[in-house]
């Protein structure tokens, strides 16, 4: 794919990258979870709904991107919808890696969890809880990870400082 | 369930509390090399479950890199993986660039494979040592921290310094390595195949080392991608990946080597394969002293990259270059971007977001050895409790990029 290219916004990618195998594979399932796309530094980004993100997970490991490498959160505080997971997938078939993109509206946000479709998902679910609060329902064992049961806050939170008193 | 310390207790399962012993490994023993805490419930000699505990070692660098400018970051990413200290520069430097669009000198990213070469090398010869040694096989370390000693003082003369070295920037290299350097490094690859041999000699044939890692910690290719194991890991359970050549980054795809594989899925194939990559490093390491392009280390940026300091004594705008880079930072477009590599532990990858300021919106890292614990009560279950300390030193890993 060239690298070179550059396209924002759905109508773009789905008309430049039609012969995608993750944009046929969402189009093909269900193309109204994808709210939104970009094809920015030779990366695909899929924005999808918050309620569709295990579905679609289920959906991108059947068109073949079958390795889980990251996820994380970012806080966008104090704009609205505040927090973004970005889910790196990759295909070791294709060779190639696409971010999928879930908006959470509010404070507290809680999105499905996707242990069930990549078992290798729980630390890192565990590790957007424990840092920036997001709950994943149906995570089986959904505690703090890198810091202390008691611990206060979430420290990757945009409102909480870096140095001092909380 | 948590305690007033706040630390998970595990109780033996329902219905063999009589029968089962919960017990504690680390966070201070030798074998879990560095702060790992596992609460390992055991029947009699037999482990049926394996609970890693981290966040010992968490500083909390990726909160760390939002508060410091996109140069600043350099020198934070060397503490993370602290055996494999360039690959953690090479990763940042390329996702920084990735965002900025920067053309580097064909020079600098073959010092950049060199170097990363040497690296991996460096992380490979710690593993061997100490897995070894956790095994009980003490001589073997006394020689791998011989030959990592030479890599170290090779560091030393590009870096100035041993293991924190900071040496790939934002745009190509700290700069120029030293004349000699080249040489050096033909020196130390020139005996290293000995060498490797030598440490074959000692563990291949030993009845002991053999018997302690065939046929454990078995995980299947399946596993193994289901929980997210990259690497050396990876490629012993049967999965032919390696982003060197797969998503070549730095000009890894102008070199010609083999990717190790094994289908036997133990502890015996992640040491096979690892000694195999070490004998590969060589070759891509002779391969980049043959075929070193010349010209410049750095990218032509000045607004990016700090000026030489011969120029910044001389020339005028090199100085007021250097002075904004140092106190105002530059800017980086908008956007997100990940960068995956292959360390030696595994794929390591940077995710940055950037809002278009002097200082990263968002750092994320993801570290191989973080993933891979998942798999350690796959790779145990069912087994004796000594096999434990086999499986840890063969997954290799490393507290600091774990609990980052």
């Amino acid at each position: 794919m060239d690298d070179a290219k550059t396209f924002i916004g759905k109508g773009a990618v789905l008309e430049g990258l039609a012969d995608h195998p993750a944009v046929k594979a969402i189009l093909g399932w269900n193309a109204d979870a994808l709210a939104d796309a970009k094809y920015e530094f030779g990366e695909l980004t899929l924005t999808i709904a918050p309620e569709e993100i295990a579905a679609t997970a289920t959906t991108m490991q059947a068109a073949g991107y079958n390795f889980f490498e990251d996820m994380t959160a970012v806080d966008w505080f104090p704009a609205s919808p505040r927090f973004q997971l970005s889910y790196h997938l990759v295909s070791h078939a294709f060779k190639e890696r696409i971010r999928l993109r879930v908006l959470l509206q509010g404070e507290d946000p809680a999105v499905e969890s996707i242990t069930s479709v990549w078992a290798g998902s729980d630390y890192y679910e565990r590790e957007v809880f424990d840092l920036f609060g997001i709950r994943f329902e149906g995570h089986p064992n959904l505690r703090r990870i890198m810091l202390p049961e008691d611990w206060q806050g979430h420290p990757l939170r945009k409102d909480y400082p870096v140095e001092g008193y909380r | 369930m948590s305690n007033p310390a706040g630390m998970p207790v595990l109780e033996p399962a329902e219905g063999a509390k009589d029968q089962h012993m919960v017990i504690n490994m680390g966070p201070q023993h030798p074998a879990t090399h560095g702060v790992l805490r596992l609460v390992v419930e055991i029947d009699g000699e037999i482990v049926v479950r394996v609970y890693p505990e981290i966040g010992y070692l968490h500083t909390g660098i990726e909160k760390t890199c939002e508060a410091k400018f996109y140069h600043q970051v350099v020198p934070l990413t060397d503490r993370i993986n602290y055996l494999d200290p360039l690959a953690n520069n090479l990763c940042y430097a390329l996702a920084v660039e990735k965002l900025l669009t920067l053309e580097i000198p064909p020079k600098a990213q073959w010092m950049r494979v060199l170097l990363a070469e040497l690296s991996r090398l460096n992380s490979h010869l710690i593993w061997l040592g100490t897995h070894a040694m956790d095994i009980g096989a003490l001589t073997v370390f006394l020689y791998t921290f011989r030959e990592r000693e030479d890599i170290l003082r090779l560091f030393e003369a590009v870096a100035g310094q041993r293991m924190m070295t900071s040496y790939i920037r934002i745009g190509g290299l700290a700069m120029e390595p030293p004349l000699d350097f080249l040489a050096r490094v033909q020196g130390f690859i020139r005996t290293l195949p000995e060498k490797i041999d030598e440490y074959s000699n000692l563990l291949t044939g030993n009845p002991i080392f053999r018997n302690r890692l065939k046929g454990v910690g078995h995980l299947s290719a399946a596993d193994a991608i289901a929980l997210g194991v990259t690497g050396p890991p990876l490629r012993a359970s049967g999965v032919d990946f390696d982003l060197r050549r797969d998503m070549p980054y730095s000009s890894y795809e102008k070199f010609q080597f083999k990717v190790p594989v094994s289908n036997d899925a133990d502890c015996w194939a992640r040491y096979e394969v690892r000694l195999i990559e070490m004998r590969e490093s060589i070759k891509i390491i002779q391969q980049a002293l043959d075929g070193m392009p010349e010209g410049p280390v750095k990218a032509d940026a000045p607004k990016v990259v700090l000026p030489d300091r011969e120029k910044m004594k001389t020339q005028m705008e090199a100085l007021i270059h250097h002075f904004k880079i140092v106190t105002e930072g530059f800017t980086v477009p908008a956007g997100e971007v990940f960068q995956g590599i292959e360390c030696g532990h595994g794929q390591m990858g940077y995710y940055i977001v950037s809002d278009g300021t002097a200082k990263p919106y968002r750092v994320h890292m993801r570290y191989p050895s973080f993933p891979i614990l998942q798999a350690l009560e796959k790779m145990c279950k069912g087994r004796m409790l000594a096999d434990v300390v086999a499986v840890i030193g063969s997954i290799d890993i490393v507290l600091g990029e774990i609990d980052r």
